[in-house]
């Protein structure tokens, strides 16, 4: 607990947001990840592609420690976030899902009003003090603003999120992360339940939240991972294969298996 | 070529009989019904009036009304649900939110499936064993309801696991990444979502309890009773006992009167099931995902 508030509170921002050593992740007897070494830099739009089964999910998954509701997960081996190990013993899981928020494939709103979605970790997070009216408006409006949401929905806050469009479910979802202030996204395939339309206007979120939040991507979509991502990471069979910037990985790959997985022969 | 062949007909006809026997079977099933509460509401339905409800049997139950069976009745219920239902909804909102799917679990849930299948005359022997004996309640309503919410928990659990199962997961995940508990989760989505049909299992649990009769038989109902019970521990009529009396036990009973008795009891279901139907309807038509 006293590690984990330290690490929020830490203001001088580290150069990498996630850094992990020696990362090896089993599902029982079956090894998903095998030596993982990634460091992911602070603010950045990291892009993780590769065939199905490679991994970047898992590896998404185990940032925020979601995985471990599987309880057959064993993982060996250190991910840092924000220079803290969130496997560390003294780690409080609550603090961790509170810096490192996920968007899912299917845009996941709770059934309820737009408003009380966005307001809902806001709400577990306030430690039990009720906030006025007027600073939920403010956290309402500012989290609406920053997912470029505000102007379509604001004369309907009480209407319920799952009435919404899919691509606004989607930018909901983003938002409702917001108000608690994590420093780290992570977004598994979040355009692939999307029309191209949305897909535009979601990838432009994403696009506009660079600096503010480091954003990890997982997607299928190689012209995604292209046109939204500043850095690229390729994983094939549980192991990182290459960890480049983006324009240079799509343009000259270092190994031939990446050559090989973006010019589709395989995958 | 497009002509139909010998083959084609001969298909059709047996395509045709088959439906129409699967229909007639679905028809068969509706008339016991039909006939039930036609039967009752013919040879009983003249017998009923405010008089009948409200006022306590006369002449050795030869005659007069039903009201202290149809109180007692509401009584062993409404104990019987405070019992069974804070038991069932917990221990099913914890094998559906929080066990995982281990030996223990597994044994859980086939002690539930057996205790379903244990037979009502078993659980009125227990129920006088346990609450009657053991724990001392004598023959009262508070032993009674208790047998009654044991053989009925499996119900509710069943019913409400189903309806914590019918909440997609994905809300739960919604939840668990913005860093809330199981508990945060349980009791501001879970729960929310899932209370329609919680409590069209409880109303459906009300509609069987409130027929049962070998369990009540032992542990609390009497046969008479010139009092109305003051507290739990007290006996009681009850109207599934009452029917049973008046049908078979006392001589020279005119014969509208057990047919009154089993319409004001049919009714008390239906009413209960429908109450179940409608809330249903309603509930689900103001959620959406």
């Amino acid at each position: 607990m006293q590690a984990a508030s330290t690490m929020i509170t830490d203001t001088t921002q580290p150069e990498y947001a996630i850094r992990t050593s020696k990362l090896n992740l089993w599902y029982g007897d079956f090894q998903a990840l095998y030596d993982v070494d990634l460091n992911i830099k602070n603010g950045m739009i990291t892009s993780l592609i590769g065939p199905s089964g490679c991994g970047k999910s898992t590896f998404l998954r185990s940032v925020n420690r979601i995985n471990e509701r599987l309880g057959y997960v064993r993982i060996d081996g250190t991910i840092d976030v924000l220079n803290k190990n969130i496997y560390d013993p003294d780690v409080e899981l609550v603090q961790v899902r509170k810096q490192v928020g996920m968007v899912f494939q299917r845009p996941n709103p709770l059934p309820t009003s737009i408003r009380d979605n966005i307001l809902y970790g806001h709400r577990l997070h306030s430690q039990g003090k009720k906030s006025s009216r007027s600073e939920q408006d403010e956290v309402v409006e500012s989290a609406l603003q920053q997912v470029l949401l505000w102007d379509k929905v604001k004369d309907r806050l009480n209407q319920k999120a799952t009435e919404l469009s899919l691509e606004e479910q989607q930018k909901l979802c983003i938002a409702r992360l917001l108000p608690v202030k994590p420093s780290v996204l992570l977004m598994d395939e979040p355009c692939s339940a999307l029309d191209p339309k949305g897909t535009a206007a979601v990838e432009e979120l994403i696009w506009e939240l660079r600096g503010e939040y480091t954003i990890l991507i997982v997607t299928h979509n190689m012209a995604q991972a292209r046109r939204a991502s500043e850095e690229c990471i390729f994983m094939l069979m549980g192991k990182v294969v290459e960890h480049q910037l983006t324009q240079d990985l799509f343009v000259t790959p270092d190994k031939k298996e990446t050559a090989d997985y973006i010019e589709g022969r395989y995958g | 070529m497009f002509a139909e062949s010998s083959l084609n007909v001969r298909n059709k006809r047996v395509q045709n009989l088959f439906r129409i026997l699967f229909m007639l079977m679905t028809v068969l099933l509706v008339v016991p019904v039909i006939i039930i509460l036609g039967t009752l509401i013919y040879k009983g339905g003249s017998i009923i009036s405010f008089d009948f409800l409200f006022t306590d049997p006369t002449n050795g139950m030869t005659a007069g009304g039903i009201f202290p069976a149809l109180l007692g009745t509401i009584w062993i219920v409404a104990v019987a649900l405070l019992a069974s239902v804070p038991l069932g909804v917990m221990a099913a909102v914890y094998l559906n939110e929080y066990a995982g799917d281990n030996w223990f679990t597994r044994l859980i849930q086939l002690a539930i499936i057996n205790l379903a299948g244990v037979p009502s005359i078993v659980h009125a022997l227990f129920g006088v064993g346990a609450f009657v004996i053991f724990f001392g309640f004598g023959t009262s309503i508070l032993a009674a309801s208790l047998t009654l919410a044991i053989m009925t928990l499996p119900v509710v659990i069943v019913s409400t696991r189903e309806s914590l199962r019918a909440v997609p997961q994905a809300f739960r995940e919604a939840c668990w990444n913005m860093g809330a508990t199981r508990w945060q989760t349980i009791r501001r989505v879970v729960l929310p979502n899932a209370v329609s049909g919680i409590l069209t299992g409880v109303i459906l649990e009300v509609s069987r309890t409130t027929g049962e009769t070998a369990p009540i038989m032992f542990t609390g109902a009497a046969f008479f009773l010139p009092f109305l019970p003051q507290s739990v521990f007290d006996q009681t009529m009850a109207l599934s006992l009452h029917l049973f009396v008046v049908a078979t036990q006392v001589p020279g009973v005119p014969e509208d009167l057990p047919f009154g008795v089993a319409l004001v009891l049919i009714a008390m279901v239906l009413i209960m099931n429908s109450i179940s139907i409608a809330f249903r309807m309603y509930l689900r038509g103001k959620k959406k995902w």
